[in-house]
């Protein structure tokens, strides 16, 4: 097999591409190239992962132009002949070569109200759920995200509204939103409404493309806009 | 504006775009109508004159036109060029209402 040509982002918000020459393997990963170039070749190349099985989304890249997980990418399927280019994700700030800052990201995470907020303390009883109950089965198609940022990065309305919510945010609001055990429906609703929140998707559905996890946000958005919708004209927003 | 006010738009825009949706192919097929079948202005006047039937079409046609376009371009300005807040809702109310009364203008004119 010929060796791979992969350029890869050095730099920060500013830098280039630098190009190295990679031998391939069977069933090689991204991660694996990019953990080949810095074993090999630049050691002073920075990328982040860590569990290597799609686990934990920390090492999302965009390779050949679209975000992706590179732990469970295989390098063959994706790349253009045997060219590969590899760079950060898009719209998070590059805090040296693939490593983006991702406290933005997050933060949108806590203003979407991502956080569960039931009424039971531990002395209750456990809360009762079917597995096969509609709103159940709702949350259940979110619940999934490993936050890996691929659907955040792979979206224009980010690129266009930079307080956008993003589709992991408001995927998270919505699994929230159709917990039968979560209390903070009305506040939830406020946090997700508007022109930085489910209101500003334009369904152009990039993050329901790209997600490895085959989540699709973009369901989840139109779930919202809908409970939106519902509680403005019943006044409770 | 608030995130009520912001999903009111966003409603508005959407049940604009509904009503939109029939009345687009009433007026196109109006218009094809009178093309293909030679229509003079006069012939055209004829028929919506004192027809509150084409009046009341043509004002829900500009009401919702007034309603939908305006809020769209406040969501083209603010994504392509970044601008938000006060001005820019001000900028697009001027609009809806130059929309509404130019609209409503001449579809009073031609029932008159």
């Amino acid at each position: 097999m010929d060796a791979l040509r992969v350029s890869v982002w050095r730099g920060k918000e500013s830098g280039e591409f630098r190009t190295y020459e990679v031998p391939q393997f069977a069933s090689q990963t991204v991660l694996d190239v990019v953990t080949y170039i810095q074993r090999n070749l630049e050691p002073t190349l920075s990328y982040r992962f860590a569990c290597r099985v799609g686990m934990c989304g920390s090492c999302a890249m965009t390779v050949n132009g679209k975000a992706r997980w590179t732990c469970r990418t295989h390098a063959a399927k994706v790349a253009a002949g045997n060219a590969l280019e590899i760079a950060p994700l898009n719209h998070l700030p590059v805090i040296k070569d693939l490593v983006t800052d991702m406290t933005r990201f997050f933060d949108k995470w806590a203003q979407a109200q991502g956080r569960f907020r039931g009424e039971r303390t531990r002395k209750d009883d456990f809360a009762r759920v079917k597995p096969d109950s509609a709103q159940r089965q709702q949350a259940d198609a979110g619940i999934e995200c490993i936050g890996c940022g691929v659907c955040y990065s792979a979206c224009d309305v980010v690129a266009w509204n930079p307080d956008y919510l993003g589709p992991a945010a408001l995927n998270r609001a919505w699994t929230l939103l159709t917990d039968v055990r979560d209390i903070a429906r009305v506040e939830r609703l406020a946090a997700v409404a508007g022109d930085a929140g489910c209101h500003a998707c334009h369904t152009h559905m990039s993050c329901t493309e790209l997600c490895p996890k085959h989540i699709a946000p973009t369901a989840s958005i139109a779930g919202l806009k809908r409970a939106v919708t519902g509680a403005v004209l019943k006044g409770e927003l | 504006m608030n995130v009520r006010s912001q999903a009111m738009l966003w409603i508005a825009q959407r049940a604009s775009a509904a009503v939109l949706a029939l009345c687009v192919i009433v007026h196109l097929i109006t218009i094809i109508y009178a093309v293909r079948n030679g229509l003079s202005a006069a012939g055209i006047l004829e028929r919506t004159r004192g027809n509150y039937g084409w009046f009341v079409f043509y004002a829900v046609f500009v009401a919702a036109i007034a309603v939908h376009a305006p809020i769209g371009l406040r969501n083209i300005l603010s994504e392509m060029l970044g601008w938000r807040g006060a001005a820019l809702n001000l900028l697009v109310l001027v609009l809806a209402i130059a929309l509404a009364l130019s609209g409503w203008r001449a579809a009073f004119a031609v029932f008159t």
